[in-house]
């Protein structure tokens, strides 16, 4: 348990040093939220889908959390190169911890990362229709931290250099965002692309984030969730073999 | 005499090539071992199945009694290691990388600050215990990679080239810490070095391995008489030849590259 706890306070503590990397990885999000954001408003709603900015937001700020949940987990390249992986590696310690306390630390990082999106997405004029939902929201934040740091540890455990990172960026990450809800609505898509939404987890993170913030949280929540959970647990336990593997 | 580390018909076999072929040695409780060798002679590759991390295609080991395959917690308590390359974060303070070493380790509360206060005291970086690591020098980190080898009162310590890239000064300083430390906590030493007057100066015995396996075994007199050479370091080239072997570039030094390259050093 000691062991978890330092792995976890030690990805915080380098987070919360590294102020390049919170403004740095804000970019991103922010130039998405006000170029769409501002930029298609006026279409979407003069398609009669209302007010844009609260649709895109829960996307925005999943945005945030993907790639901060990702790279954190990718981090583990550096520690293998630099060798600080290899003091974990040979402490009295079972792997299993050591994934723990990373995947933790990273999730937790994503998370804090996406609510200072959200901060800025309220500033911009995102409308919470009923606050009391709003820790609703905060479950599907950390649910898809979780997903994704494991998808990045994963990743990060077979990798052994960083030759394959814009790989991974762009024919992994960038189509799981594009090809989820948070960007436009599913309805009207094409068959085919719709499916790929579909079986995508991430548009059951992006889907329960917006619901819980426009008020409305019923069975879809449910479904929400345990896809999410269920996704979550599979993705945990794949980055968990994968980083038993391995060898120092 | 009782053994700290103990090795019978070691191998290990990578895709047909046995990188260590049936090696034995022994050494005893509470001495220092200088393990020598050219480059891709076994040295890593043994010294990885010795802790834990890698698995031997046959062969046994005990390390403290145990078994590195079957007990590998066991062994993982009972030595502390000094890795070729550093191993520290360098975004943590010193303090912070004991810290995080003690809590990895499980060493009591109680003792910790106490133990890390005397061990940074003795390699001589308690003054600079909160400055991040990444502004420490190459030797000032060796330097408490030593402190923090000790940490959890391990009863074997590890060392893969603790002196490489070091000036002749902090070399020697290395070595008076490692010594200091080792006769005071009474600790076994198993080390491997490229500098044969290092060898010399501070091993009991030496182990010498070519090809996957010992090649000579002794006193460095004992060696140097056997080859009827000079020098230790004669010997050693009587006894591993004169060729000069190849060390592959890792993804490891191409990653240090880029990385310093970014940072603008």
């Amino acid at each position: 348990m000691r062991a978890v706890w330092i792995l976890w306070l030690r990805q915080l503590k380098r987070y919360s040093r590294s102020r390049a990397r919170i403004v740095g990885a804000l970019g991103q999000p922010l130039l998405f939220l006000f170029a769409l954001g501002f930029g298609f408003g006026p279409v979407f709603a003069r398609a009669g889908n209302g007010n844009y900015l609260d649709f895109v937001a829960p996307g925005i700020i999943t945005m945030a959390i993907v790639f901060t949940a990702v790279f954190g987990g990718i981090e583990m390249i550096w520690d293998r190169q630099f060798g600080f992986l290899r003091e974990t590696l040979v402490a009295p310690v079972p792997r299993l911890a050591i994934v723990i306390g990373r995947t933790s630390g990273g999730a937790t990082v994503a998370l804090l990362q996406g609510l200072i999106v959200f901060v800025v997405c309220l500033l911009a004029g995102l409308r919470i229709h009923n606050p009391l939902l709003l820790p609703v929201a905060l479950v599907f934040m950390g649910l898809i931290s979780v997903v994704f740091t494991a998808i990045g540890t994963a990743i990060g455990s077979v990798l052994r250099d960083m030759q394959g990172f814009q790989l991974i960026l762009n024919f992994l990450v960038l189509p799981l965002f594009f090809f989820s809800n948070a960007l436009f609505p599913v309805a009207g898509l094409p068959a085919p692309l719709r499916a790929a939404v579909l079986l995508n987890p991430l548009s059951y993170g992006v889907a329960g984030m917006r619901q819980a913030f426009n008020g409305g949280i019923g069975f879809d929540t449910a479904t929400d969730f345990a896809v999410l959970g269920v996704a979550g647990a599979v993705l945990l336990g794949i980055s968990s073999l994968l980083f038993s593997r391995i060898e120092a | 005499m009782e053994s700290m580390i103990e090795v019978r018909d070691l191998v290990k076999v990578f895709g047909g090539f046995a990188a260590v072929d049936h090696i034995c040695f022994n050494v005893a409780v509470g001495g220092i071992r200088a393990f020598l060798g050219p480059n891709g002679a076994g040295k890593t590759t043994t010294i990885k199945m010795l802790t834990t991390v890698l698995q031997p295609t046959s062969g046994r080991i005990r390390i403290a009694g145990h078994d590195p395959v079957r007990q590998p917690m066991l062994v993982r308590r009972a030595f502390g290691i000094v890795f070729q390359d550093p191993s520290l974060d360098d975004e943590l303070t010193a303090l912070e990388n004991l810290a995080l070493h003690a809590a990895l380790y499980g060493v009591a509360r109680k003792q910790q600050g106490q133990r890390i206060e005397t061990l940074l005291g003795f390699v001589g970086l308690w003054e600079r215990r909160n400055d991040y690591v990444k502004q420490y020098s190459g030797g000032m980190k060796r330097r408490l990679e030593i402190a923090r080898a000790f940490l959890h009162q391990p009863r074997l310590l590890f060392l893969d080239e603790p002196t490489l890239g070091l000036d002749p000064q902090t070399r020697s300083h290395i070595w008076e810490f490692v010594k200091g430390l080792a006769k005071e906590q009474s600790v076994t030493v198993f080390f491997t070095t490229h500098a044969m007057e290092e060898a010399e100066r501070v091993a009991d015995d030496i182990t010498v391995i070519d090809h996957g396996k010992i090649v000579a075994e002794g006193t460095a007199a004992a060696l140097k008489q056997a080859t009827g050479a000079n020098s230790l370091e004669e010997a050693f080239i009587a006894l591993t030849g004169r060729n000069i072997r190849e060390d592959e570039a890792l993804p490891a030094e191409r990653m240090r590259m880029m990385r310093r390259a970014w940072r603008g050093r």
